[in-house]
Order: structure tokens, then C-alpha cells, then sequence
């Protein structure tokens, strides 16, 4: 009788107590990182020493794909696609974003209202839709080469330049600035008001205040956009596929569009794994060069209330 | 005086009137869209400016709604509702479990985890996508609906982390006199934190299902039975079903597609500035 009171008094002990509770409640995350983080990470690892196709048994074929990979002209030419991408369309729509929050940082009631209306692009912005509504706006008769014809400019192939097909995808980018936009609104509502006052008296006009004095408080908000959004623009890929299908001549081609077709495509799943883990390492790379950069223009101060 | 305050007027219509001007211009891909759907195929493709329709051709959403190959849009909005719906839920359950371990109680290896959390929140998506094919293949997963919604079980680092931010704000003294009152920790979940907790679930729900209703990828990757197909799939093919495409179809399919998306958008408006303001939402 005692024995049994004692091992039920252990047994509550050990459900009740932290750790167990911690593991109880931690577990699906442990779980999941495991088995759908962990587990793929070296699966995918194995496969891009491999020639998998997921048809015939794989063969070790050691370095092969990464040698491969830096003399694939395609493969190239996706990694400048992407990265003249990633740095054009990033600081647009952060510049835009912020642009915006600024112009709605008045006190009024209309803003929320207005917030709401410049949210709306973003709101839809992942969906096919609106990906094949863009495709037809820049199409050759579309929208806006019957507006530029109206202005007297002549039309303009978009699809059909190499050197134009990015515009419209980067275009379309800027057009979803809305979380940006709303996560710089409330930075700026963060920025005490006695600084502008302050600076007013110092004879400092608008301009001057928004250098000295908004960008620097917010530094640590736009160091967090910019990371978010180059993360983001790196995996671009509905666009690509649905507008532009890579082309013309592979010149909006980006990375994950290229590392899709490699393994959906062609089912070269070895190769497409190689693929996966050169983008990790060059964005790992500049996601580290934009932390380290910021050393210098972060000023954590004002990140700190 | 009055020269200062009229000055001032006038500034003030003059704002509002730019502010409304441009958010007009930024909208209007989606008011061309949403009136393209009551177009025809002529007024669609050659660029007309104006967003009305000159005759209104309800008809275009019955021709939509048919399909292809058989299969009515019904069924491409329904498979895309039971994703969408066992997804969120999934996550917004696990996420809240895995933010209450991290933000609440301490125990051994909880900084390792946490910062496993923080990393897996900057990984590419992509480089963990084949293998996870890989898996799933040779699971004989691939061609259902599983790899939508099973990885959803596990929480997100996303909303994990908003969910922690969040949970920091609730006192550590309601924890403690619920402790007092005879609650374990399972109880203080339940019962304290997850009523105080709504305004992070309800962005949690809002934010997810946005997501997963448009995901592209995923659906496209996984799924190979047009009768399993979601709505972002269907819409695609039926762009490209045949070299004649009927625009004012698909435009009205797109446009009810993204229906769910805008009335969600007007109810919980609020939560939704809230949520990303205090997360940071991508996109």
C-alpha cells in the first residue's frame, strides 16, 4: 500500500516538474525541427554528392555536381539574375515603404483608413492572381504600353528584352511594400516627439530632423526589414515561374526558379540538392555582411526602450 | 493669422487629396482585375484604362466556375478550404504550446532549443524543399494532401517567436497566484494564458491563413490529381489550359479566390496592423 502511494507521489513529481513540463510543451517543436529541418538538412547533404533521380538507386559521385554547377553557364547567369534582383527590388521597396509610413504618420483619422488602402497590394501579393493580372498589365497591348503610347512614348516589348523583363518583376516587389511599410509606422510612432521639438528650436528644418534624427532611431527596425525582405527576395518564385517563366534567354531565371526545374523538371535531384546548398552559403554570406555592416549605422540606443 | 490657418487648410486638402490620389494608383491592378472579371476577352487585352465594364458579363463567373477537364471550381475551392483550415489550426495549437515552453519555464536545454528556433526562422525555405520531396516520396506521401498540412503539427518559428513577444507582456503574477490557487502548469496554460493570449492567436490565424491560401509552391509540388488541386493551381492551368484563354473567366475566378482573403482583411483589420507592427510580417 505504501509502496503504490509512493511510486504515484514520484510519478506526479516527475510530471509536474519543470523540465518535464518544459520537454512536454517544447516537443512539437522538437519534433519538427528534427524531422523537417534536421533530417532533410542531411538528407540533402547525401543527395548533392549523389546522381539521385528519384527513378534509379543513387551513385556516389563525390564533388561532380559542385564542379558541375560552376560550369553551368544557366547557373551563373541565375546567380546575377538574383542577386541584381535581390539588390534592386530590397532597398526600392524598403526606400518606398518607408516613404509611405512617413506620409501616414500624421494625426488624423483618416490614416488608418489610408493604411489599410496602401496595405491592400501586399495583402494579395503572394497569390497566383494577382501574378497573372501583372503579366497582363505589361503584356504587349496591355495597360501600360497603351499608357505609355498615350504619353507619346513609344511601346515597349517588357517580356521580350533581356534587358527589361526584370522591370516589372522588380515593379511588382516594390508594389508589396505593405508589411514593411507597417512595421516602419510603428517604429516612427516609437520616436519621441520632444526630439523633432528639440531640433525645431536648434532651427533644424524637416529634412534635416528625418537625417539626424528619424533614420538613426530606426535604424534597428530597418535592419530588420532588410534582412526579412533579402531573405524573401532570394526565395522569389511564383513571379518568375507564372510571368515570365525564366526567360527571355534565362534573364530573369532566379535561383529557386533554376533549382525547381532542376528537380521538377528534370528530376536531377542530386544536382538541384547542390543547388540548395551554394544558396544557403552565398546567402548565409550576405545575410552576415548586412549584420556586420550594421555595426556601423544601427544605433542600438534607440532600439532599447 | 488667418493667413497662417488658411495656409494650413489648404496643405491639409492637399495631402488628403495626394494620399488618395496615389493609394487610387496602387490599388488600381486590383480594381482592373476585380472589374476585368465582368469584361470581355477584347476589352481585357487591349489595355483599356477604364474600370468599367462597358457591358456587364455576369456569365464570365458560370464559365469559371466550370472548370476543366470536368472538375467545377467547387472542388478546387473546397480542397483549398480543408488545407487551409487543418494548416492554421495545426499551427496556431502547436505554436501556442512551443511559445508557452520557451516564455514560461525554465528548464535544461531551453536556450539550445530557443536558439535552434531563431535559426531555423532565418533558413531558406528552399533548401530544406527536396529533401523534404525526397521523404515524402518514398514515404508515398506525394499526390495527397499530407505535405500541406503535417509540417503545420509542429509549430513555426515565426509565430512561435510573435507568440513569446507577446506572452512577455503577461504578468508573471498571474502565474503565480493561479499557483497558489492549486494550478500545475499545464492548468496555467489553459486556463490563464491561452484566454490572455487571444490577440496573438486570432493574428496567428489571420496571418497563416493568408498564407497557406495562397501558397503557389507547395500545391504545385506535391499535389498531381487535378481533383485534388487547390484554388492557386486551378487558376494557373486554367490560364493555360488552351491557347484561347478566356480572361473574364479567370479574372472572375481570381477574384473569388481572393474573396476569403478580402473579407477577413475587413473584419479583423485591426488585429492584422497589430500583429505584423509587433512581428514583422514577410511579403
Amino acid at each position: 500500500m505504501e509502496k503504490k502511494e509512493k511510486r504515484k507521489l514520484s510519478l506526479h513529481k516527475f510530471l509536474y516538474n519543470d523540465n518535464t513540463v518544459g520537454y512536454t510543451f517544447a516537443l512539437p517543436f522538437i519534433i519538427g525541427f528534427l524531422g523537417f529541418t534536421i533530417v532533410p538538412m542531411i538528407v540533402s547533404m547525401y543527395y548533392s554528392f549523389t546522381d539521385y533521380n528519384l527513378i534509379k538507386q543513387e551513385n556516389f559521385i563525390g564533388l561532380d555536381n559542385y564542379i558541375r554547377l560552376f560550369q553551368d553557364v544557366r547557373f551563373l547567369k541565375s546567380v546575377r539574375v538574383t542577386l541584381k534582383y535581390v539588390f534592386f527590388s530590397v532597398p526600392l521597396k524598403l526606400a518606398f515603404a518607408l516613404f509611405i509610413a512617413y506620409l501616414l504618420t500624421r494625426k488624423s483619422k483618416a490614416v488608418t483608413f489610408y493604411r489599410s488602402l496602401y496595405y491592400i497590394p501586399s495583402l494579395i501579393g503572394g497569390s497566383i492572381a494577382v501574378s497573372l493580372v501583372w503579366k497582363e498589365l505589361f503584356s504587349s497591348k496591355g495597360l501600360i504600353n497603351s499608357i505609355l503610347m498615350n504619353l507619346g512614348i513609344e511601346k515597349v516589348s517588357w517580356f521580350g528584352d533581356q534587358k527589361l523583363a526584370m522591370v516589372p518583376l522588380i515593379l511588382m516587389t516594390v508594389w508589396q511594400f505593405g508589411s514593411s511599410m507597417i512595421i516602419f509606422a510603428a517604429g516612427l510612432k516609437e520616436i519621441p516627439s520632444t526630439y523633432y521639438e528639440a531640433a525645431k528650436i536648434d532651427g533644424a528644418n524637416k529634412g534635416q530632423s528625418f537625417v539626424k534624427i528619424t533614420l538613426p532611431c530606426l535604424s534597428p527596425i530597418i535592419l530588420y526589414n532588410l534582412v526579412m525582405q533579402t531573405i524573401s527576395a532570394f526565395m522569389a518564385f511564383t513571379q518568375a515561374f507564372v510571368i515570365t517563366k525564366g526567360g527571355p534567354n534565362d534573364a530573369t531565371n532566379f535561383y529557386s526558379l533554376y533549382v525547381y526545374n532542376q528537380a521538377f523538371k528534370y528530376y536531377d535531384m542530386g544536382y538541384a540538392s547542390a543547388m540548395s546548398w551554394v544558396m544557403l552559403v552565398v546567402m548565409s554570406l550576405i545575410t552576415l555582411l548586412i549584420f556586420k555592416s550594421s555595426k556601423r549605422w544601427v544605433f542600438s540606443e534607440a532600439g532599447q526602450e | 493669422m488667418m493667413g497662417i490657418k488658411f495656409r494650413k487648410q489648404i496643405g491639409k486638402v492637399l495631402y488628403h487629396a495626394f494620399v488618395l490620389c496615389f493609394g487610387f494608383v496602387m490599388v488600381y491592378p486590383v480594381l482592373w482585375m476585380i472589374t476585368g472579371s465582368l469584361k470581355n476577352n477584347v476589352e481585357i487585352l487591349n489595355g483599356s484604362l477604364s474600370l468599367i465594364p462597358p457591358n456587364w458579363r455576369w456569365e464570365n463567373f458560370a464559365n469559371g466556375f466550370r472548370g476543366f477537364g470536368g472538375i467545377t471550381f467547387v472542388t478546387f475551392f473546397k480542397n483549398s478550404f480543408i488545407v487551409t483550415v487543418i494548416a492554421t489550426f495545426a499551427t496556431v495549437v502547436s505554436s501556442a504550446c512551443v511559445a508557452y515552453s520557451f516564455a514560461r519555464i525554465k528548464y535544461r536545454g531551453r536556450k539550445v532549443l530557443f536558439t535552434a528556433m531563431l535559426c531555423t526562422m532565418m533558413l531558406p525555405g528552399q533548401i530544406i524543399l527536396i529533401p523534404q520531396y525526397i521523404i515524402y516520396n518514398k514515404l508515398g506521401m506525394v499526390g495527397s494532401i499530407l505535405p500541406l498540412v503535417l509540417p503545420h503539427f509542429f509549430g513555426q518559428a515565426f509565430f512561435i517567436y510573435q507568440m513569446m513577444q507577446f506572452m512577455a507582456g503577461i504578468p508573471r503574477e498571474l502565474d503565480e497566484a493561479a499557483t497558489i490557487d492549486g494550478c500545475s502548469k499545464y492548468t496555467i496554460f489553459s486556463r490563464v494564458i491561452l484566454p490572455l493570449l487571444k490577440p496573438a492567436l486570432v493574428t496567428t490565424v489571420i496571418i497563416q491563413f493568408y498564407w497557406k491560401w495562397d501558397d503557389f509552391m507547395g500545391p504545385l509540388i506535391y499535389l498531381n490529381k487535378p481533383q485534388d488541386y487547390t484554388v492557386s493551381i486551378a487558376i494557373k492551368l486554367f490560364a493555360d489550359a488552351s491557347s484561347t484563354t478566356d480572361y473574364g473567366a479567370m479574372f472572375a475566378m481570381s477574384t473569388l479566390s481572393l474573396l476569403p482573403v478580402f473579407l477577413i482583411f475587413l473584419f479583423f483589420n485591426k488585429y492584422l496592423v497589430e500583429g505584423i507592427s509587433t512581428s514583422g510580417l514577410k511579403g
